[in-house]
Parts: structure tokens; C-alpha cells; sequence
């Protein structure tokens, strides 16, 4: 829905690392992207061309890395994937479980030149 | 070559997000996130929220809207400070949207902030703003699918209002299977089911809340 201004705010993350080592050109950019925050990759890479234009990103690819949604559960000390956002223990039946990760979103690394 | 960064995509809300919550902490206030589709219910909600708690609770609070100022007007109606932010096509409210509008406001003389979020199922969801409590409103007429279309908001927030159940007997909305499939995904969900038009509901809410805000003034003291 606001994937414009995330966009921006990948950009803005991405230029200031590649002036401040120097890069020619942003070859590739990795983005860890949790299940759970709901942003959709294909519209960030839509906006990405835009938002680059007349910069050394411009024509970066940008891969998504997806990070599932997991939970712990406190009783079985174990940690499961969560389908369709339903936080029961598949192996005790219990509701109590943390959700541990899915609302990743950071710009693990850049590739330059 | 390589370059790690490993930098939140939301980082930077994050941060102010702490200074806010850091404001609301030294001055004893409970700042409530109120997020809902457009058309929910939300400044039916405040409007009521006042009527039930004026001369209990001292309120301050802040309208998000994308245009317009209707909702700040009809809110100022009741005597209390309103900030209104308009933010200029975004549909969210940010951190820094809200420390600016805290410039507006006499922190120290409030218990309790309610901050009227823009109307958006998705987006307010993934911006933190400092709050102490996130409320969310699900109307009779949205139908009891939506969690799973949009769970963040149902897995972050705190409390679910079910609002315009007096409507309940024109639509197949089950509050039934509501109930399981936010159990399922928030288990600690503290669901009312209230009309804003009727007043049915709403004074099991009001006390619930004027608890949650006596409870942030004690920690003050403590
Ligand atoms: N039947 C019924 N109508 C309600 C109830 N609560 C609110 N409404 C009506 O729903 C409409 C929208 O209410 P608002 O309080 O303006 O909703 P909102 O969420 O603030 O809307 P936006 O700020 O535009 O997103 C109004 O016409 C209200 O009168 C209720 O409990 N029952
Ligand atoms: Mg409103
Ligand atoms: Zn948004
Ligand atoms: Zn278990």
C-alpha cells in the first residue's frame, strides 16, 4: 500500500552506503522481506526504477530474500511455521507462541562497483 | 564487491518512535493508536470515548486524516485538545508525524492520548508510533473474513472493537468464528463488541480503558 515510500526509503538506505564506499554502480541489492509485513515485491520493483532514476542504482536488481513466518511454542520448546496465520502448536494444540520472525524488512547488503 | 548494511527498512520510525513513547513514559500518558478501515467507526469511537470519560480522565487528541479536517472539528466539539494532521495523501500516520504534533500539546496535563490513525486496514500496522496501546476496529459490515486478509493489524493489536453490532441481525457477520480465528492469531486480543450508535458495549470498553490509563500512572510514580 505505501510501497513508494518504502521504495524511497530502500533508495535512501542504498545511496549512502554506495557514496560512501565509493561505488560507480549498485549492481544487485539484497532485501530480507518477512511474510507478515505485507509489502509487495513486484510494486517495490516497479517503483525501484523510478525512484533510482540518474543515480548509481539505477538498473540495480533488487532480490528478495522471503522470511517465513515462525512462532515458538513455550510448551514443546519448539519452533514451527505458521500457515495461514494460525499461532496453534501443531504438536500440543496450544495458542500461546510468540511469533519469532516475519516482519523482516532490511537491506541485508549491496553488491557494487 | 560486497557491502553489508543490514539496515530496518523502518529504522528510522523506529527510533522516533522511542523518543515518542519515551515522552509519553516520563509524562504519565497512555497514548492509544486507533486504526480501522475508513468508515469503521473510529471518531464515533473518540466522540463516545469522551462522552463516557470527560471529568474522569484528562484527553488529548489527534486526528489523522488524508485531507480533510471534518473529524478534528466534530472531536473539538467536546472541549478537548485536538492536534490534526493532515497527511497530504500518505494512508498512514509516521513517528515523526506524531512528535510533531506533540509540539501542539500540553503533555504533562493528559492521561491519556488518542491518536485517530488514517483509515487503512494495511499500512498503520507497520509504523510503530510510540504508543502504549493499539486498538483496532472491525465493523459489523467489513464481514468477520478480514483477519486473515489482513493479519498484521490483527496480530499486533492489542484490543478489538467489534462495532455496529446493531447490525448484526441484517448480515451473515458471525461474531462466533471472529472470535476463533483472532484466538488463533492473537490469543491475548481483548475483544468488546460495542455500538457506537446504540451505546451498547461501549461502558465495559470505557472502564477496561480507564483502568489501562490509571495502570500507566501508577508505573509513572513508581
Ligand atoms: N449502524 C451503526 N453505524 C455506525 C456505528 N458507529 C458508527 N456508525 C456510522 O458509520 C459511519 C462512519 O463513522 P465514523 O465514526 O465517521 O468512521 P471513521 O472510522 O472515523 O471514518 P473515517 O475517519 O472516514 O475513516 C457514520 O455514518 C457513523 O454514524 C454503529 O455502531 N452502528
Ligand atoms: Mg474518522
Ligand atoms: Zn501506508
Ligand atoms: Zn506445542
Amino acid at each position: 500500500m505505501h510501497e513508494l515510500g518504502v521504495t524511497e526509503s530502500i533508495a535512501g538506505i542504498v545511496l549512502r552506503h554506495a557514496n560512501m564506499n565509493g561505488a560507480r554502480r549498485v549492481l544487485k541489492v539484497n532485501i530480507k522481506l518477512g511474510e507478515l509485513t505485507g509489502i509487495v515485491d513486484r510494486y517495490v520493483s516497479f517503483y525501484w526504477d523510478m525512484v533510482t532514476k540518474d543515480t548509481v542504482a539505477q538498473g540495480a536488481e533488487l532480490n528478495f530474500v522471503k522470511v517465513p513466518t515462525v512462532a515458538y511454542c513455550n510448551r514443546c520448546r519448539e519452533e514451527f511455521r505458521i500457515e495461514e496465520y494460525d499461532l496453534t502448536c501443531p504438536r500440543c494444540g496450544e495458542v500461546a507462541s510468540d511469533i519469532i520472525s516475519g516482519r523482516e524488512f532490511v537491506v541485508e547488503s549491496i553488491e557494487i562497483e | 564487491m560486497d557491502i553489508r548494511i543490514l539496515e530496518g527498512v523502518f529504522d528510522a520510525n523506529e527510533r522516533i518512535a522511542s523518543e515518542n513513547e519515551a515522552l509519553f513514559r516520563e509524562n504519565g500518558v497512555l497514548a492509544m493508536n486507533l486504526m480501522a478501515s475508513p468508515g469503521a467507526g473510529k471518531t464515533s469511537l473518540v466522540s463516545r470515548t469522551l462522552e463516557m470519560l470527560s471529568g474522569k480522565v484528562s484527553i488529548g487528541v489527534i486526528e489523522g486524516d488524508i485531507a480533510s479536517s471534518v473529524d478534528a472539528e466534530k472531536i473539538k466539539s467536546y472541549g478537548v485538545p485536538v492536534v490534526q494532521i493532515n497527511t497530504g495523501g500518505a494512508c498512514h500516520l509516521d513517528a515523526a508525524m506524531i512528535r510533531e504534533a506533540l509540539g501542539h500539546l500540553d503533555l504533562p496535563s493528559l492521561d491519556l492520548l488518542i491518536i485517530e490513525n488514517v483509515g487503512n486496514l494495511v499500512c498503520p500496522a507497520e509504523f510503530n508510533l510510540g504508543e502504549g496501546l493499539r486498538v483496532m476496529i472491525l465493523s459489523v459490515a467489513e464481514g468477520h473474513d478480514k483477519p486473515l486478509k489482513y493479519p498484521l493489524m490483527f496480530s499486533q493489536s492489542h484490543v478489538l472493537l467489534v462495532n455496529k453490532i446493531d447490525l448484526l441481525g441484517m448480515s451473515d457477520f458471525d461474531v462466533g468464528t471472529l472470535r476463533e480465528t483472532v484466538r488463533r492469531m492473537n490469543p491475548a486480543m481483548v475483544i468488546f463488541e460495542v455500538s457506537c450508535r446504540t451505546g451498547e458495549g461501549l461502558p465495559a470498553w470505557a472502564e477496561w480503558l480507564e483502568r489501562m490509563v490509571r495502570e500507566r500512572k501508577n508505573q509513572q510514580r513508581m
